[in-house]
C-alpha cells in the first residue's frame, strides 16, 4: 500500500540504501500536519519539573497547568512538592490589564506555605504576547523571599521543544554557581539528562559510587535545588539524552570550564561504554579496574537471563518513533543485541547529526523518518509487518490498533529502561508484548501459527 | 503523603490555582468535535496546545485522538495566524481528507485577534474548501470558560454552521447528550430508540473513542453525527438537551436560528433526572413507554430498595463538572446520602445555588465551590471528613492520604477503564453507579472490620 505522505515531507522520510543520505530535519511542523510534536513550554516542563525541593508555577491560563500534572513519573526520594499542580489560572481581566499582580500574589503565597528552595515559573504563550514582566516580578520576589526565583521563559509558540529545552538550560544556570563547593571531591560528576523515570537515576548513581566517584548533582531526576547550586564543583558532566540538558552541559564548560561528555545507559553497549568512557576520563587505574569489575559482574548476572529472551525474539522486526534521537540510537543497538530488526526509526526533533548516526547504525532498507504523523506511521507499521512499536503516549494506541505490540519508552514507562538491569527490564517487557498470544486474535495475524513466548 | 503540603486552616485565594478540577476550553472542543463523522478538529494555537489535548484525551480513552494545529511559530504569533490555518485547510483537505474541519481557537489566537469566520471565507473563495466540505469553528479562549464552556461553544457552532429550517416541521426529534462518554451517548440513543423517538443525536463520540480492535488504524473512525443529519437538525419538532452548561447554549441557539423549541433538562443521571428524560421525550414524541423501558427502572428501584441501608447518611465528598455534580448529588441525596463537599472548577452562581437546593434538608453544612479547585476539596474533607469521594483520577491522592473510598467518575480518567464501556446514564447507568459505589463501600467494611464482625452475608 502506499503510504499517505506530504509531498513537502518527502525530504524528511528516508529509505536506507535508495538513494544518498540527506535529511531535512529541525524544520518547523507543516501546518496542518497531525504531528506528533509539542512546544516549547512542555519541552521547560519536562526538563524542570523533577527537581523536586522547587516551587514550579505555570504562569498562564489552567490548561498548561493541567495537563501537565504529574503525567511523568519522575520519582524522588523525599520532597513531593513537584507533584502538585500550580497555576496563575489567567483569566481574560488579567489578558487584558497584565497578569503581573496575580503572579506575585501567588508567588507569594506559595513560598510562604511551602518555604521551597528555588521556584521556577513558567512563561506560556499567552504571557509573552501579553508582556508581562516576568523578569521582573521574579526579581521582586526573590529579594522579598531570600530564595531563587528563575523565569522560564516557554512561550509555546517559539519553536518546539528543543528551544524549551535551551529555556530551561539557561534557568537551571543562573543556580549553578551560587552554591558552596567545599569538600567535593576530584573524583566526581553530575548526571545530566536523566529524569529518574522508574527510579532509573538511583542505578546509574549506584554505577558510578561504585566505580568511587562522587554524584553531585542529578541533573534532573530527584533533583533538589541546593546540588544544582553547587554543580560547578563537579569535576565531569555526563550528558544523556538527546539535548534536553546538553545547553547546559555547554554553558558550564564556558564558563567554569566542566567538561562534558556524553553517554546513553540504555542497552548494554552503550552503558558499558558510558562508565567505561566515564573512568578513562578520570585517567585512574584503580577506578578502571573497578568499573571493568562492576561492567563483568552484571553482565555474568545479566547475560544468562537475556539469553532466553533472545532465542524467541531473534528475527522478530521493531519500529522506533521517539522524542529525541540520542535515545533511537540506543533502541536500535538494544534491539541488535535481541537480535531483532529494526525497519522503521525516527524522532521528533532530531538534528542533521542525529539522522547521520542513525542511518550509520541501521540496516539497509531501514526507514527513517522525521516530525511524523499517524497516517504515516501507520502506513510503515503496515507495511513493514513489525512485532513491536517503541514510543510515547501518542504512539500507543495506534500500535493497538492495528495489532501490533508496544513498548513506552517515554514517559508512561513504569519499568526502569537504563542500566543493565534496564536492558533486562526492555528484553522481558519486548517479549511480553511481543510474544503474547492476544495477537492470535489480531485480524492481520490470523491463521498465522504463533510461536510461544518464555514462561515466568 | 503526597499532599502533606495541604494545610486544614482555609485562606481565600485570588492569585493562585492548586490542583485544578478543571482545564481549559480547547480540550472540551477538541471532544465536541470528534462527535462530527469524519471530522478533524483543528487547534489554531501552538503544537503544544494540541499535544496536550491528545495525549489526555488518548490517556482516557485509549484511543487515537487526531487533531490537527496551526503550528504557531513567533512569526505567526506577530503577523497572525492567517496564512498558518490558510495552509492548514489546504493541506488537510488535500491528504486527510475529512468531511468536516472544526476550527477551536486558543489564548494565543484569540489575543492576537485572529477573525476565524474571514479566513474561512478566505479559503473558501481561494477553492480551499473542496465542495461538500466544510470548516466550521468555535471561539475557545484558554482564558475564558472551561473545558465544559469550550464543549458548550463548539456544540454551538455545529448549530450555527449546519442546522437549516425548511419551512415545516418534521417528525424527528434533536438529543443534545451533553459533555459525556462515548457510551452514554451510545445508552441515550439506545434509550431514545427503545422509546421509538426518531432521533439526531449530537455530537456523537461513541464508535469514535469507544471503537473496536480491527487491525486497522482508521484515521475517522465509523462514528459521529454526519453533517446531514447535522444540516436536518434545524427542521426538528424540538431539541432535548442534557446538562445546561454544556448542551444549553446550542439548543438555545437552534430555537433562535431554526425556531426548534428546546427542552434543556438535567443530565439523566440517577432515577430521578432519568425519569424526567424519559418523560420529556415520551410528551414530545407522544409515545408511551414501553415495557423494557420500565423494567429496566424497576430494576434499578429493586436494587436501590435491597440495598439501602448501606447508603444511609453515609458522607460523600465530590468534584468534577456541573452538568455531572448536579445530577450526582440529586442521587446521592435521593439514596439518603450526604454529599457534604462539593467542587467544580467551572465558574458559575448557579451551580451553588442548585447545589444547596438539592441539599437544603442536610443534616450536616454544605460546603459548595464553583470555580474551586481540589486543595480547596481537600482542605474542607480534612475538616470535615468523608465516608466517600466521587471524582476523576486526580482525586486519588486525596484518597490515598486520607485513606477514603474513591469511586472514579468524570474527566480525565488515567488510571482504569470501563468509563468509556459502561455507561452511568439512564437507568442501567444508574444500577452501575450504584455498583461501583457499593462495592467502594463494601470493600472498606471488609478491609476495616475486626475478625469477630467480619461478615459473609452482606
Amino acid at each position: 500500500m502506499e503510504p499517505a505522505i506530504f509531498e513537502e515531507r518527502q525530504e524528511q522520510i528516508h529509505r536506507k540504501g535508495q538513494q544518498p543520505f540527506e535529511m531535512a530535519c529541525n524544520k518547523e511542523s507543516l501546518a496542518g500536519a497531525v504531528s506528533q510534536r509539542a512546544c516549547v513550554f512542555c519541552g521547560s516542563r519536562v526538563v524542570l519539573y523533577p527537581i523536586a525541593d522547587a516551587l514550579h508555577l505555570v504562569h498562564g491560563p489552567i490548561g498548561c497547568a493541567a495537563y501537565t500534572w504529574d503525567i511523568r513519573g519522575a520519582l524522588s526520594s523525599g520532597p513531593e512538592l513537584h507533584r502538585l499542580s500550580f497555576s496563575t489560572d489567567l483569566q481574560e481581566k488579567d489578558v487584558i490589564f497584565g497578569g503581573e499582580t496575580k503572579l506575585y500574589q501567588a508567588l507569594t503565597e506559595l513560598i510562604d506555605r511551602h518555604h521551597p528552595q528555588a521556584a521556577f515559573v513558567y512563561s506560556t504563550c499567552i504571557v509573552g504576547i501579553i508582556g508581562d514582566d516576568l523578569e521582573g516580578v521574579c526579581r521582586k520576589v526573590s529579594r522579598e523571599k531570600g530564595i531563587p526565583v528563575l523565569p522560564v521563559q516557554s512561550e509555546g509558540f517559539k519553536g518546539n521543544k528543543r528551544a524549551g529545552y535551551n529555556a530551561a538550560c539557561q534557568a537551571m544556570f543562573r543556580l549553578v554557581g551560587t552554591g558552596d563547593t567545599a569538600g567535593i571531591s576530584p573524583k566526581s560528576l553530575n548526571i545530566l539528562g536523566d529524569f529518574n523515570l522508574a527510579g532509573e537515576i538511583w542505578i546509574i548513581r549506584d554505577y558510578f559510587q561504585r566505580m568511587g566517584l562522587e554524584v553531585v548533582a542529578n541533573i534532573t531526576g530527584d533533583g533538589r535545588v541546593d546540588d544544582l547550586r553547587r554543580a560547578h564543583g563537579a569535576a565531569l558532566n555526563v550528558v544523556q539524552c538527546s539535548g534536553a540538558t546538553m545547553d547546559l552541559a555547554i554553558m558550564m564548560k564556558e564558563i567554569y570550564g566542566t567538561p562534558y561528555i556524553r553517554v546513553s545507559y540504555f542497552g548494554v553497549e552503550d552503558m558499558a561504554e558510558s562508565l567505561y568512557s566515564v573512568a578513562r576520563f578520570f585517567n585512574d587505574p584503580e577506578m578502571l579496574h573497578r568499573t571493568r569489575e562492576l561492567v563483568r559482574e552484571e553482565l555474568s548476572l545479566l547475560q544468562p537471563q537475556l539469553q532466553v529472551y533472545q532465542r524467541v525474539l531473534s528475527g522478530k522486526k521493531a519500529a522506533i518513533y521517539v522524542g529525541g534521537a540520542f535515545k533511537a540510537f540506543s533502541l536500535v543497538k538494544a534491539f541488535r543485541l535481541l537480535g531483532m530488526k529494526v525497519v522503521l526509526v525516527g524522532s521528533q526533533t532530531g538534528t542533521p547529526e542525529d539522522y547521520q548516526e542513525l542511518h550509520d547504525i541501521t540496516d539497509e532498507g531501514t526507514i527513517i523518518v522525521d516530525d511524523s504523523n499517524p497516517l504515516e506511521l501507520s502506513a510503515f507499521l503496515k507495511e513493514q509487518d513489525v512485532d513491536i512499536f517503541v514510543g510515547g503516549v501518542k504512539e500507543r494506541p495506534i500500535a493497538y490498533k492495528l495489532g501490533v505490540g508496544f513498548c513506552d519508552h517515554n514517559h508512561e514507562r513504569k519499568e526502569a529502561l537504563e542500566g543493565f538491569i534496564g536492558m533486562l527490564n526492555f528484553a522481558r517487557e519486548v517479549h511480553n508484548t511481543v510474544m503474547s498470544p492476544i495477537w492470535q486474535f489480531m485480524p492481520r495475524r490470523r491463521g498465522k501459527s504463533i510461536s510461544k513466548g518464555v514462561s515466568g | 503523603m503526597l499532599l502533606r503540603h495541604t494545610p486544614n486552616e482555609i485562606k481565600e485565594r485570588s492569585a493562585l490555582t492548586i490542583n485544578p478540577a478543571k482545564t481549559c476550553q480547547p480540550i472540551g472542543a477538541m471532544y465536541a468535535a470528534l462527535g462530527i463523522h469524519k471530522c478533524l478538529p483543528h487547534s489554531h494555537g501552538s503544537q503544544g496546545c494540541y499535544a496536550y489535548h491528545r495525549s489526555t484525551l488518548t490517556r482516557h480513552y485509549k484511543e487515537p485522538v487526531m487533531a490537527a494545529t496551526s503550528a504557531f511559530t513567533e512569526g505567526a504569533s506577530v503577523f497572525g495566524g492567517q496564512a498558518n490555518l490558510l495552509q492548514s485547510i489546504n493541506n488537510i483537505f488535500s491528504v486527510y481528507e475529512p468531511d468536516v474541519i472544526a476550527v477551536h481557537t486558543t489564548c494565543l489566537s484569540e489575543t492576537i485577534g485572529d477573525d476565524i469566520p474571514q479566513i474561512i471565507a478566505k479559503a473558501r473563495d481561494e477553492g480551499k474548501i473542496p465542495a461538500g466540505k466544510y470548516v466550521i469553528h468555535a471561539n475557545t479562549p484558554s482564558y475564558v470558560g472551561t473545558h465544559v464552556t469550550g464543549f458548550a461553544n463548539m456544540v454551538k457552532g455545529m448549530v450555527d454552521y449546519f442546522a437549516e429550517a425548511n419551512g415545516h416541521k418534521e417528525q424527528w426529534i434533536n438529543i443534545i447528550p451533553g459533555y459525556v462518554e462515548p457510551c452514554d451517548m451510545e445508552e441515550i440513543k439506545r434509550l431514545t430508540k427503545e422509546l421509538g423517538v426518531p432521533s439526531i443525536m449530537f455530537p456523537d463520540t461513541s464508535e469514535v473513542l469507544n471503537g473496536p480492535q480491527t487491525g486497522k488504524f482508521h484515521m475517522f473512525p465509523a462514528g459521529g453525527v454526519t453533517t446531514a443529519d447535522l444540516m436536518r437538525t434545524g427542521a426538528a419538532v424540538g431539541t432535548v438537551a442534557l446538562g445546561r452548561l454544556a448542551s444549553g447554549p446550542a439548543a438555545r441557539a437552534l430555537d433562535t436560528k431554526c425556531k426548534v423549541p428546546c427542552e434543556i433538562l438535567d443530565l439523566p443521571i440517577g432515577l430521578k433526572a432519568t425519569d424526567i428524560f424519559i418523560d420529556t421525550l415520551r410528551q414530545i414524541a407522544g409515545v408511551t413507554v414501553p415495557d423494557a423501558i420500565n423494567l429496566e427502572r424497576g430494576r434499578l428501584l429493586d436494587v436501590i430498595t435491597d440495598m439501602h441501608q448501606y447508603f444511609y447518611g453515609r458522607k460523600v465528598a465530590l468534584a468534577g463538572d456541573p452538568d455531572q455534580l448536579i445530577s450526582l448529588t440529586q442521587f446521592l441525596v435521593d439514596l439518603d446520602m450526604w454529599p457534604i463537599h462539593i467542587v467544580t472548577g467551572t465558574p458559575g452562581k448557579k451551580f451553588e445555588t442548585r447545589i444547596k437546593e438539592i441539599t437544603r434538608e442536610s443534616p450536616y453544612p454544605v460546603n459548595v465551590r464553583a470555580g474551586g479547585d481540589m486543595f480547596l476539596l481537600h482542605q474542607w474533607i480534612r475538616n470535615e471528613r468523608v465516608d466517600l469521594m466521587l471524582g476523576n483520577t486526580y482525586m486519588k491522592y486525596i484518597a490515598r492520604d486520607e485513606d477514603i473510598p474513591l469511586v472514579r467518575y468524570g474527566f480525565p480518567i488515567l488510571d482504569r477503564i470501563g468509563h468509556s464501556y459502561f455507561p452511568t446514564v439512564g437507568y442501567r447507568g444508574g444500577l452501575r453507579l450504584l455498583e461501583k459505589i457499593l462495592d467502594a463501600l463494601l470493600d472498606r467494611k471488609d478491609r476495616d472490620a475486626p475478625e469477630e464482625s467480619f461478615e459473609l452475608v452482606m
